[in-house]
């Protein structure tokens, strides 16, 4: 009984159509900037280093190197704030949490691209 | 004037007002049925015995509380409290509504127990270091000097049974009320777990 009246207030609060990416993948969120009454639309263009929580509650660690400083941000998946989100590149990781990535710079800090293999797209990999 | 209502704990949940993401403590709230008018005359103090959920099993009902429900014309329920309050008659129902969004409300509630914990968990205190061969490692170190007072001060911080307690949060903002599912949230945490019996109280 308390899951149905859980789920009830979470249920409207979620969106449909995000993005389906994974941690290790390179995205691009267009993240809704204030300042002062005006409202304008900013991207964080970042690596992926953990999702946590499940259903409305679920959110994502980002990380970027700005002029050399590493800057994470967390965004809640089902905010308002957070207009899109674009995947740009896909990662290839073993790992669930990629907090590693924080002490290492340059070269070691790379991520391996991969062409993933999906389930749903047999045809697709074979192809590769 | 003083409002109460009788609750049970759902969980925490998460929800979006405009641009803030809020931390929300989900409690199913009444309906409670007034049982009772204590009075000044009668009982020497004034308050309303509240009963919340009703009870289905009739064996889960004792003699003397059906006896006490039969006197009142209200059908059994499974818990009774008292809240100092008014402005409600005998058989009325009492609904989340009498709250709304942005009050401060006082909850009460029993804490999880935690069991026989030890002086870092329960008091907080700092334990020793972590390495370098030191085998001090969460223990309490000295109760107490020697000669004087040759005895441990009473409510010295020590091990002991931690938590299942009583204990009252003030000033805990109505985040939303839902009268319809008689659900409120309220901003952060409350007292106790899951299906946990809390007290809702304003003014």
């Amino acid at each position: 009984m308390n899951n149905t009246i859980l789920n009830a207030i979470e249920k409207p609060q979620m969106k449909s159509g995000i993005t389906n990416f994974r941690v290790g993948d390179t995205i691009k969120v267009h993240a809704k900037v204030v300042e002062g009454d005006k409202e304008r639309i900013q991207i964080f263009e970042g690596l992926v280093i953990g999702r946590q929580g499940s259903g409305m509650r679920e959110s994502v660690r980002v990380r970027k190197l700005s002029y050399g400083v590493g800057v994470e941000r967390l965004f809640p998946l089902h905010s308002p704030m957070v207009d899109k989100i674009e995947l740009a590149k896909e990662g290839k990781i073993r790992r669930a949490k990629l907090y590693y990535l924080r002490d290492l710079r340059g070269r070691a800090a790379r991520i391996k691209e991969k062409g993933r293999v999906f389930a749903d797209a047999p045809a697709a990999a074979k192809a590769e | 004037m003083s409002m109460g209502i009788i609750g049970k704990k759902l969980g925490m949940s998460q929800i979006f007002d405009g641009r803030d993401l809020i931390p929300v403590t989900v409690i199913q709230a009444g309906p409670c049925k007034v049982v009772q008018k204590k009075t000044a005359e009668r009982d020497g103090y004034e308050a309303l015995q509240l009963a919340f959920e009703e009870e289905n099993k009739k064996h889960r009902v004792t003699k003397a509380m059906a006896g006490h429900f039969k006197k009142t014309d209200v059908v059994p329920h499974r818990y009774l409290r008292e809240i100092k309050m008014s402005g409600f008659e005998q058989g009325q129902d009492i609904k989340v509504d009498i709250f709304k969004k942005g009050d401060l409300v006082k909850i009460s509630g029993v804490t999880k127990g935690k069991g026989f914990a030890g002086v870092m968990k329960r008091h907080n205190f700092r334990g020793g270091p972590g390495s370098h061969g030191s085998m001090f490692d969460r223990r309490p170190g000295s109760i107490g000097a020697s000669a004087y007072p040759s005895r441990v001060w009473p409510g010295k911080k020590l091990p002991g049974h931690m938590g299942d307690v009583n204990v009252s949060v003030k000033n805990l903002k109505v985040v939303e009320v839902r009268p319809d599912q008689n659900i409120i949230l309220i901003r952060g945490a409350v007292p106790g777990g899951e299906n946990a019996l809390v007290l809702i109280m304003k003014g």
